[in-house]
Order: structure tokens, then C-alpha cells, then sequence
């Protein structure tokens, strides 16, 4: 089954020549054109023809003994990284004619070592959003369904939406996401795959569409842990077109995974422990923990005081960052433009006809945020409790080596749920937001189902730079956990090969 | 703090968003429900702590003062929504 492989198992195919990078391609193709009209995973697909030749050049390479790290893998890409030539939208109608003349890092990266792109993923509007639901291209429907009320169409998580859905269903081997509070995490843990958002600055943030600088960072969404370790050896490195971009040197991140994690100190921080969190919820975590010590860690209890305030600061900073960076839609130089007779009229109606409600509610909070007048008491304020929240995770990190939290405080709901009150959308990325605001990696494995059938994924959080470690935890939840579940639309479902 | 009429069409104003005047109170609500729930972060002592700027993880380099990128002017116009010969086009500013 072509479809249902894993990063690594389809090197190994290729590499074997037991099928050809064309076949594996085409597969992915097929099941696309089948179920993308379902699931709306994908926004753009690329032309077949296109799709192919980059396969058959990856036939060649494996021929000639050149192929690269991610050679001839079929993978979606998040569209939110520009792509030359190719339409590059951010689910934003503000967007939807805009084909850049560039390519961005982490893509061209993925294409140095091979990877066989077959479109753009959906995603929530400039990646503001947790359930995909804010695109204006349509929202993604999650390819699981509850068992017990098979008809509610479930959210696959946000805001990398279209790439959970995509792995998860068998549309791609892999996807490329980018999180800023959550949104690789969440939706990895909402559609039953491994999303790891690395430590801010492992890959360059140029040429990906901007939402908020400081915490923007681009990672891989897979199928398992080892797959996270490989495609992001592929994406990540040092750039000096991205001036927060690491220049410290990239392991071979895939061989952390299957190391013992025996003596190990594992943190477990108390304040996730919230009286609101559903029982299924804390189960899954306790196993989490018991298989941890089974695996030889030490459980320690760490406090992380200002948990509490990570979402409210990230609601501060992010749209105080996303209304600046979202300045340069005017009309002008690229996007849409709507005619009026004054310049200030152009801006106004082609920002007012561009930018969908979530958009604009953020733009408009970050440009209060950051008026005259409140800027001390809300931006300044927010960046000081910031230090705090970096400062809790440096304190733990003193005595423990990773923290285990639950990835999100519930399963993937349904769509039309958690609507009307922006803030109780906004408390799904509660276990997210924290690691983004520090900057430290953080990975999410899924570990299990609920009693609806639906996946639960648990939270690795590590020290900056430390990937490998977190890899490694995360490897040892992954062989413990044998999560081997499949959503219901899949593309292996009722079919021969 | 709660929002009112006034300072809701000021920021939209600010942000260049061209609301409509019924569009204003929906905004206003919406808006007054988030900033009452940010303003949790009063309670927090923050006296003597300094503002994070970005992650702070990596310091900033310098590089050669030398021109790294350009002689793509056709590419980038190509981008814009209206354009007149190798220039951008806005509506009369200066009469």
C-alpha cells in the first residue's frame, strides 16, 4: 500500500527499487483525486505532469547512487511557504492570485534532498486559527469520525489543518507545517500523526508567509517519530537570509529515535494538572508516565508558575506582531486590490475585502495593543510576563531533561462547536502556547484513542536546541503506545494494494 | 477595559480596515470579549522584569555591507495587482 507508508519506509522501498519514486508519486496522486473533494486537504494540487517529472528525476538519482535525504518522497506543503511559480494563497482570499517569484528556504531545502512536492495544503487564514475552520478556501474536514455519531464532520485541528488531515488520510507521506502557538502540534494530536515544532531558529523562517515573527517556526507533520527526525534534518539548517536563523550545525536527528531514554529525568509540570481537564484526558497522560518509567525515566514533578498566563500573553504579542507584519497587504504591490478614489480608500476596501473576520479581529486587537496609550499596559506588559513563562522553563530544565504534557485538552470536536466565543477556541492551544512563547521544541505523539474512537496525543517539550532528546522520549511513547490506528476516510480503506 | 463605539472605528481606522458602520458593534463586542479576558495578565507582578524581545536564543550577526539580492524588478511587478510600465500605480495623492 504506497499510500500508507512512512517516510522511512518508502526510503527503504526506493532505495531497494521495490517500486519507483514515479509509482509512489502516482499513488499519492490517485488518492488525492480521490478524496480530496471530501476532505479539502489540499487548496492547490500540482499538475501530474509536473508531480512525475520530479519523480522521475528522483528514479534517476536513485539510479545513478546520488539520492538524498528526502528523495523521491511524496509530501504536501503547507500553503503558507511561498513556492516559485506555483500559487501560494495562505487560505487568504488577499492571497488568491498570488504565485511568488521565489521559493522559500525550508521548500528548497526539501527539494535539495529530493522530496517530491504534490501541492499546497489548506490551513486556516494566514495560520490564524486551531480547527481550519477560517480558510478562505473551505474548511478541512478531519478524516476520522466518532464512532458513536459517525455523521458530525470533526475539525482536523489548526491551524495546520490540511497537512494532519492529508498525512493522516494517506495524501502525501508527509507535510510540511509551521506553528506558532500550537498549530502543528494540535492538529498532529487531533488527526492521530507525530507534528514536532522545532526550537525557534532551527529553520529559517524566509520566504514563509508571516504571522508573528517571534514565534513563527516551520516543522515536519509525519506518520512516526523517526519520519519527524528525517524531514526535519532535510528542512532545518542555517540561513542567513533569516537573521534569528541558527547557525549551529544539524544532527542527524532521525538516529535519536530507538536510543535508550533510561535515566532520563522526565518533568511532569503541575500546573497542566487543571481540575477541567476530561478523565480520558489525564489516563492517557498517567499511561504516558507509566510507560516513561517502564522505559527506565525518572518522573519528577516540576512547577511551572506562570502557565497560567501563556495563553493571555500570547494573545497579546501574536497579533501585536501579526498586525504589523499583515501591514504590507495594501493593494499595491501584490494580492488583491479594490479600487477607491483615494489611497487610504484602496487600503480600506482591499484590506476590508481581503482579510477574513479572524484576521481582521487579530489585526485590530494587536493594533490596540500596540496604540498610544496602551502600549505599556498591554504589549510591554506582555513581553515582561513573556521573560517570566522563559524563565519557568529554564528553571525546570534544570533538573529535569524533558517535560510530558497532554498535547491538547481534548479530542478533535466537531465543526460548528467552540464558534461563537473566540476565547473558548482560543483554549485549545493552552498546553501548545507555552513552548512557543519560550522558544524550546516541543513534539506531539499520538498515544491513544477516546471513547469516541478519536486520537490523544501527549506533548514532549525539551530544552532549546535539544531535539534529539525529545526525539528520543518521543520514540519510546511511540514503541510503547503501538498506536497503529487509521482514521475512516483513509486511502488504504476498501481498496486492494 | 471595555471598548467603546469610538475607539473601535479609531483602530480600525488605525489598521486600514475599512468597516462598515454596521459592522462596528459586532467588532466592538467581539473584540471587548477577548480584551476582557486579556486583562487577567493585570494581576501579574512584573516589576524588575525585562520585556523578552524575540526568543533570544541567537545574537544578531553583522554581515558585509554589500548588495545580496536584486535585478529582479519584472518578478516582483508581475506580483502587483496594477501596474503602469516599471512603476506601481495608487490613486492621485498630490493634486
Amino acid at each position: 500500500m504506497l499510500t500508507g507508508l512512512t517516510l522511512t519506509q518508502a526510503r527503504e522501498g526506493l532505495a531497494a527499487r521495490k517500486f519507483s519514486a514515479r509509482e509512489l508519486a502516482k499513488a499519492q496522486l490517485d488518492a488525492i483525486a480521490r478524496l480530496n473533494p471530501l476532505l479539502n486537504a489540499y487548496i492547490t494540487v500540482l499538475p501530474e505532469e509536473t508531480v512525475l517529472a520530479a519523480a522521475d528525476a528522483a528514479d534517476a538519482r536513485y539510479a545513478a547512487g546520488t539520492a538524498g535525504l528526502m528523495d523521491g518522497l511524496p509530501i504536501g506543503v503547507k500553503d503558507l511557504f511561498c513556492t516559485k511559480g506555483v500559487r501560494t494563497t495562505a487560505a487568504s482570499k488577499m492571497l488568491e492570485n498570488f504565485v511568488p517569484p521565489y521559493e522559500s528556504t525550508v521548500t528548497a531545502n526539501l527539494l535539495k534532498a529530493g522530496a517530491v512536492f504534490l501541492g499546497k495544503t489548506n490551513l486556516d487564514e494566514f495560520a490564524m486559527g486551531s480547527a481550519n475552520i477560517t480558510s478562505a478556501f473551505g474548511p478541512v474536514a478531519s478524516p476520522w469520525k466518532r464512532k458513536d455519531d459517525p455523521s458530525a464532520t470533526l475539525v482536523p485541528g489548526g491551524s495546520s489543518g490540511g497537512s494532519s488531515a492529508a498525512v493522516a488520510a494517506g495524501l502525501g507521506l508527509a507535510a510540511t507545517g509551521t506553528d506558532t502557538g500550537g498549530s502543528i502540534r494540535q492538529p498532529a494530536a487531533y488527526c492521530g500523526i507525530v507534528g514536532l515544532k522545532p526550537t525557534y531558529g532551527r529553520c529559517s523562517r524566509w520566504g514563509t508567509i508571516a504571522f508573528a515573527s517571534s514565534l513563527d517556526q516551520a516543522g515536519p507533520m509525519t506518520r512516526s517519530v523517526a519520519d519527524a527526525g528525517l524531514m526535519l534534518e532535510a528542512m532545518a539548517g542555517f540561513d542567513e537570509k533569516d537573521s534569528t536563523c541558527s547557525n549551529r550545525p544539524v544532527p542527524a536527528f532521525s538516529k535519536a529515535v530507538g536510543k535508550s531514554v533510561k535515566g532520563l529525568r522526565v518533568g511532569i509540570p503541575t500546573e497542566y494538572r487543571s481540575p477541567n481537564l476530561p478523565a480520558e484526558v489525564v489516563a492517557m497522560w498517567e499511561q504516558g508516565i507509566a510507560w516513561l518509567k517502564e522505559a527506565g525515566c525518572e518522573i519528577v514533578d516540576v512547577s511551572l508558575p506562570h502557565t497560567k498566563y501563556g495563553l493571555t500573553t500570547y494573545y497579546i504579542i501574536a497579533p501585536a506582531e501579526c498586525s504589523s507584519n499583515l501591514a504590507r497587504y495594501d493593494g499595491i504591490r501584490f494580492g488583491i486590490r479594490k479600487d477607491a478614489p483615494t489611497l487610504d480608500g484602496v487600503y480600506e476596501a482591499t484590506r476590508a475585502a481581503g482579510f477574513g473576520a479572524e484576521v481582521r479581529n487579530r489585526i485590530l486587537i494587536g493594533t490596540y495593543v500596540l496604540s498610544a496609550g496602551y502600549y505599556d499596559a498591554y504589549y510591554l506588559k506582555a513581553q515582561k510576563v513573556r521573560t517570566l513563562i522563559k524563565r519557568d522553563f529554564e528553571q525546570a530544565f534544570e533538573n529535569v531533561d524533558v517535560l510530558l504534557t497532554p498535547t491538547a485538552p481534548s479530542a478533535a470536536f466537531a465543526q460548528g462547536e467552540n464558534m461563537d466565543d473566540p476565547v473558548q477556541m482560543y483554549l485549545n492551544d493552552i498546553f501548545t502556547v507555552p513552548a512557543s512563547m519560550a522558544g524550546v521544541p516541543a513534539l506531539s505523539v499520538p498515544v491513544g484513542l477516546n471513547g469516541h474512537g478519536l486520537p490523544l496525543g501527549l506533548q514532549v517539550i525539551g530544552k532549546h536546541f535539544d531535539e534529539e532528546t525529545v526525539l528520543s522520549i518521543g520514540g519510546a511513547l511511540e514503541a510503547a503506545a503501538g498506536f497503529t490506528h487509521l482514521p475512516s476516510v483513509h486511502a488504504g480503506a476498501g481498496a486492494g494494494a | 477595559m471595555s471598548l467603546d463605539l469610538a475607539t473601535t472605528r479609531r483602530i480600525a481606522k488605525l489598521a486600514r480596515i475599512g468597516l462598515e458602520e454596521h459592522e462596528l458593534e459586532a467588532t466592538r463586542q467581539k473584540l471587548n470579549g477577548i480584551l476582557g479576558w486579556i486583562d487577567q495578565l493585570a494581576e501579574v507582578d512584573v516589576e524588575g522584569v525585562p520585556p523578552m524581545v524575540g526568543t533570544e536564543t541567537e545574537t544578531l550577526r553583522q554581515r558585509e555591507d554589500k548588495v545580496t539580492d536584486g535585478n529582479c524588478r519584472d518578478a516582483l511587478l508581475a506580483c502587483a495587482p496594477e501596474t503602469s510600465g516599471p512603476f506601481y500605480t495608487v490613486p492621485k495623492v498630490v493634486e
